[in-house]
Formats: structure tokens, C-alpha cells, sequence
């Protein structure tokens, strides 16, 4: 697969096409804007650009004001810093009350690389995802995010929308399109279904091929929504293969793997393997020698499918 | 805007009935914060009766003023002078922190109108304030913003992250008061965590301070007028008031902070604000 686009950088271009069309969108940014791609935004739009500099707590409270006085804030920087610094200030003033912020964080997960553990945020989507009122989407690719900005320019309502550093493989059509709460089914399987999200559906879809040369069908899912989850894909393909394995770029505690286990075991016990971090922080390092070191190949998800299909067998 | 000695009379007897409401409120309910919500009633009063522009029928008035309670846990205050601005019936003041009640033990904005925003969490309100204040500036519009902090508050370091924000941005559509009581739960603020030279801090910060007593109206009045016509820069006022203000029984009692008054206590407090001759 060729490497096209980072999400970060399809979240930067977004924006500014928002930005054309509602002049009510403005963008926060907590020092990190050449990172987070609102640096677009904000030389398209300099009054409409607000730098609250190393200050994300005041950044997500200014931002709930902004939204309060009429206009739809997208807040950004580092996953870590935007759901961790700031979590009890989007408690209290986003999600309790309600309001139309977008919360859009880059250099999610490991894949960060050499800045090491400090910053590679692999706890967010559990922090966002435990929050009432909150919609969390971790989009796959470039199309993905583009068309995900637009749907939370739509919801009213908080969101979390997570993007990485680095450029992934493109895997949706023009013809595709997200909807929020809507998992994208890539292939149906037989023997066993991966429900990925984020750069996990691009390694998922490399593993469903090392299967199939070993005559295992592995159905592939797009789980761009974790919150909402779309529980009526996950139960259908526990329905149809009867094991399911997760694959996220964060901790398999409270994330994808949480919540599809939560779905699962309520009302369609299958069993399950969870790929992600395993319980642990990251570490500084190159992409490709992380993702291996961390077991987040498409070899380690070939793996993991293999595992709960002898599962399935007992 | 000039104020009459009658206007100013009314005033001081409008901020003696709101503390006459909050009491009861706060004593049918049986907990609560009962000496913060003094404190403040005063310059709280002179904002709802004498500055603010809002429209009590319609509370999403895009021409409205904006009030933030920052100290969250003084929500008595809140809800007394929303009821007296017309937002709600006064009866509905009895069901304070009751199960199902809009008048939350916190002002929570999903369910009351008038309540701008959720608060409760302490030192968040002031980057909320902003963030209005930015919204009105990109509006055009005239609108101004009103936060009430707490002195202990303070402590918080999002107050000055937001402070600074606020004077970075120029935001001279923004007032914050500084309800300085003196007193927080654990004991007198300068016992748990020193926060003077208040003035000083805010000043330093790049915002105008004005420096007064929060029980005088007169003062309250004109720091408020004088806010209006700070261009630059946000003003902070600094208001020295004492804790449980208006009550002899709560006044600078540290144990009346989280504490309810008692069916007695009312009795008594209900006395002694019924007689006051307001000066």
C-alpha cells in the first residue's frame, strides 16, 4: 500500500474548507499548531484563529465560551495533552453541559515514534469514551478524516476526533461515505472478523491477505466510531464468524477492544483477542520498530486471528 | 451611567431579600453553601439590578450580557437572582438540590435557563468568560462578560493561564470580581494557600484592578461603570467582603462555608435581615 496522506494533515485541509463555508468555525490551538495542521486555518483565517499558547486547560474552557457565544470551536493539539492535561476541564465545561465543541488531537498513539512515551497517547479514546455526552471517531485515512471533520461540523454536540503523525495508505473511495455511529464492513469473513480503527484497518486489511494464502477468511471492519459504537455490526460478525479480534494504536484496556468486549459479552459472547498496547507506555523509537515492538503489525494480527479461531474451536 | 440615591437604596434592599431567599432556600434544602453565597449577593445584585442587559423571557438573547459563576458552589446566589430577575417562579427556589430539581447542588446550564454555563469545578469559569468575550469581539457586538471568582479559587493555576489569555487578547469586554471573603473550606485562605497581593497579581497580569469594599453598593456601582470605559485591557475588582456577610451568626465563620443554617438558625438570621435598616 502506498503511503498518501496523514490524517493530521486531511484535518488541516478540512478545516480550511470548513472555514470557507461557516464563518461561525473558529480553532484553538495550544503552541502546536504547525503540528496539528491548524496552522492552515490559521493563515486562511487569522481572526478567527486563537493561539492559547502551553495552556490546554484554559484552551478547552475558552473553547466551551466560544461555543456558549454562538460559534463552533475546534480545539486542537497532542492527543495526550488535549484528553489528559485537560480531561476534567472537558468534564466539566464541555461535556456536562453539552456543547458543540470539537476536540481534534494529533500524534495519537505510538507511532508519534522518537519523542518517546511522554508523548504517545495510548489512554484517549478510554478517557474520551467514558464521557456522557461524547462522540469519539478515529478515522482510518485521509478520506475518512476529511469527511468525519464535516460530520462533526454537523452533530451538535462534543466530539474527539483522533488523527497521527504520519502519512497511511489510502483506503476509501471517493464514493465512500462516513457516517457517524456506522462501521465500514470491508469484508464480511467467515472465520473470523478484525474490527480496526485508525491506522489498524490499513495493517487489518494487510493481514486478512496473509490469511487467506493460509485459507483463513477474515473479515476486516472499519470501526471509525468507537462512541457511538455501531453494535449491531459487531454482533452480526460475531453472529457470522463466531471470533472476533480488535486492533487499535492504544492500550486493549477502555478503548476499541473495551468497548466491542462490552457489546460482546452482553449480548453475543464470542471469543476475542484484543491487538493494541498491551497495559504499558510507549517508547521512543522508529514507526516500523514500534509498531513491531508493541505487537501492531499486520503479523500480529494474522496471529491474534489464528489465536481465537483455536478459541472458537474448544 | 449615573445611579440616584433612590436606585442605590433599592439596590441595597433588593440585595437584603435575595439573602433573606437564599437562607431559606439553602435551609429547606438542609445543606449547601451558605457563606459564599452571602458574600457575593452584593456585587451579584448589582449586576442583575443595576449593569446587566438580559432579557429574563427570553434567556438566549443574543443582545444579553453574560454572567459566569465561576465559585460554582455559591449556585444559592445564583438561583435567587435569577428568580428575582424573572427567569423562574421563586417558588421553584424551595427545590434546591432536591432529586429532579433544575436548581442543581452546582448551577448545571443544561437545565436552567439563565445559567450561562456548568459550573462547580473550581477556577474553570474565568477561560469560559473568554471565550464569550472572544465570541462577541468577532460578533462586533457590545455584549460584556461578568465572571465571579472566589478568593480561594485563586489557587487554581487555570485562573491564570486565563488570566493571561484574557490580557494577551485584549479583552476589554470582561469583568472579573474577586470575591475576597478570606475564608475556604479548610480555613482562612491565607492559612491553606496565600493568594495576596491580589491586586497586585491581576495588575501584573496586564489587567486594570480597582480595589473595594464588596458590601458597598456605592463602590460596587461605580467599579462596575468604570469597567465599562477600560479600554485595552480586562478590569478585575477586587472585592473585600466577609464571609456569611448579613447575618451576625454566619459572618467569618469558616463552619457556615458548606453548612446549611438550621431551622433556629434561620429564625434567628430571618430577624435580623428582616429589622436591617439598609444604610
Amino acid at each position: 500500500m502506498t503511503l498518501n496522506v496523514a490524517t493530521r494533515d486531511a484535518y488541516g485541509d478540512a478545516l480550511v474548507n470548513l472555514g470557507k463555508k461557516r464563518n461561525d468555525v473558529v480553532v484553538l490551538d495550544a503552541d502546536l499548531s504547525g503540528s496539528t495542521k491548524t496552522s492552515k486555518f490559521a493563515k486562511a483565517f487569522p481572526e478567527r484563529f486563537f493561539n492559547i499558547g502551553i495552556a490546554e486547560q484554559d484552551m478547552m474552557g475558552t473553547a466551551a465560551g466560544l461555543a456558549v457565544g454562538g460559534k463552533l470551536p475546534f480545539a486542537s493539539t497532542f492527543a495526550v495533552f488535549a484528553t489528559g492535561r485537560a480531561w476534567e476541564q472537558i468534564r466539566q465545561s464541555i461535556c456536562y453541559p453539552n456543547l458543540n465543541v470539537k476536540i481534534v488531537a494529533s500524534h495519537a498513539g505510538v507511532t508519534v515514534g522518537e519523542d518517546g512515551g511522554s508523548h504517545q497517547s495510548v489512554e484517549d479514546i478510554a478517557v474520551m469514551r467514558v464521557l456522557p455526552h461524547m462522540t469519539v471517531i478515529v478515522p482510518a485515512d485521509g478520506v475518512e478524516t476529511t469527511q468525519a471533520i464535516e460530520a462533526v461540523a454537523e452533530h451538535k454536540g462534543p466530539c474527539y476526533v483522533r488523527t497521527g503523525r504520519n502519512k497511511v495508505p489510502t483506503l476509501f473511495g471517493p464514493d465512500y461515505a462516513f457516517k457517524i455511529g456506522k462501521a465500514h464492513v470491508f469484508h464480511e469473513g467467515k472465520d473470523a472478523a478484525i474490527i480496526a480503527a485508525g491506522i489498524m484497518t490499513a495493517e487489518a486489511l494487510k493481514a486478512r491477505d496473509i490469511l487467506k494464502a493460509e485459507g483463513i477468511d477474515a473479515g476486516v471492519i472499519n470501526m471509525s466510531t468507537i462512541k457511538p459504537l455501531d453494535t449491531g455490526a459487531v454482533l452480526e460478525a460475531a453472529r457470522r464468524c463466531g471470533a472476533i479480534v480488535t486492533a487499535e494504536e492504544h492500550s486493549i484496556i477502555g478503548g476499541l477492544g473495551g468497548a466491542v468486549a462490552e457489546a460482546l459479552s452482553e449480548s453475543a459472547p464470542a471469543p476475542l483477542v484484543r491487538v493494541g498496547i498491551k497495559d504499558v507506555f510507549g517508547s521512543s523509537g522508529d514507526c516500523d520498530g514500534l509498531m513491531k515492538h508493541y505487537g501492531l503489525s499486520a503479523g500480529d494480527i494474522a496471529a491474534a486471528v489464528r489465536e481465537v479461531i483455536k478459541k472458537k474451536k474448544r | 451611567m449615573g445611579i440616584t440615591q433612590e436606585q442605590l437604596q433599592a439596590l441595597k434592599d433588593r440585595a437584603r431579600r435575595m439573602r433573606i431567599d437564599i437562607l431559606k432556600a439553602l435551609s429547606g434544602c438542609g445543606s449547601g453553601h451558605t457563606g459564599g453565597s452571602l458574600s457575593a449577593a452584593d456585587m451579584v445584585a448589582a449586576l442583575y439590578f443595576y449593569k446587566m442587559k438580559y432579557d429574563p423571557k427570553k434567556p438566549d438573547w443574543k443582545g444579553r450580557d453574560n454572567f459566569i459563576l465561576s465559585k460554582g458552589h455559591a449556585a444559592p446566589l445564583l438561583y435567587t437572582v435569577l428568580a428575582h430577575a424573572g427567569f423562574f417562579d421563586p417558588a421553584e427556589l424551595c427545590t434546591l438540590r432536591r432529586l429532579g430539581s433544575r436548581l442543581q447542588g452546582h448551577p448545571d446550564s443544561k437545565h436552567l435557563p439563565g445559567v450561562e454555563i456548568s459550573t462547580g469545578s473550581l477556577g474553570q469559569g474565568l477561560s469560559v468568560a473568554n471565550g464569550l468575550a472572544l465570541a462577541h469581539r468577532l460578533d462586533k457586538a457590545p455584549n460584556r462578560v461578568y465572571a465571579v471568582l472566589g478568593d480561594g479559587e485563586l489557587q487554581e493555576g487555570q485562573v491564570w493561564e486565563a488570566a493571561m489569555t484574557a490580557a494577551h487578547y485584549k479583552l476589554d469586554n470582561l469583568c472579573a470580581l474577586i470575591d475576597n471573603n478570606g475564608l475556604q473550606i479548610d480555613g482562612p485562605v491565607a492559612k491553606v494557600m496565600g493568594v495576596e497581593p491580589i491586586t497586585d497579581k491581576w495588575r501584573s497580569f496586564g489587567w486594570e484592578v480597582f480595589d473595594i469594599d464588596g458590601h458597598d453598593m456605592g463602590q460596587i456601582v461605580a467599579a462596575l461603570d468604570k469597567a465599562d470605559a477600560v479600554k485595552g485591557k480586562p478590569t478585575a475588582i477586587v472585592c473585600r467582603t466577609v464571609k456569611g456577610k448579613g447575618v451576625s451568626l454566619f459572618e467569618g465563620k469558616v463552619e457556615y462555608h458548606g453548612a446549611a443554617p438550621s431551622k433556629e438558625e434561620l429564625a434567628v438570621a430571618m430577624k435580623e435581615l428582616d429589622e436591617a435598616v439598609c444604610k
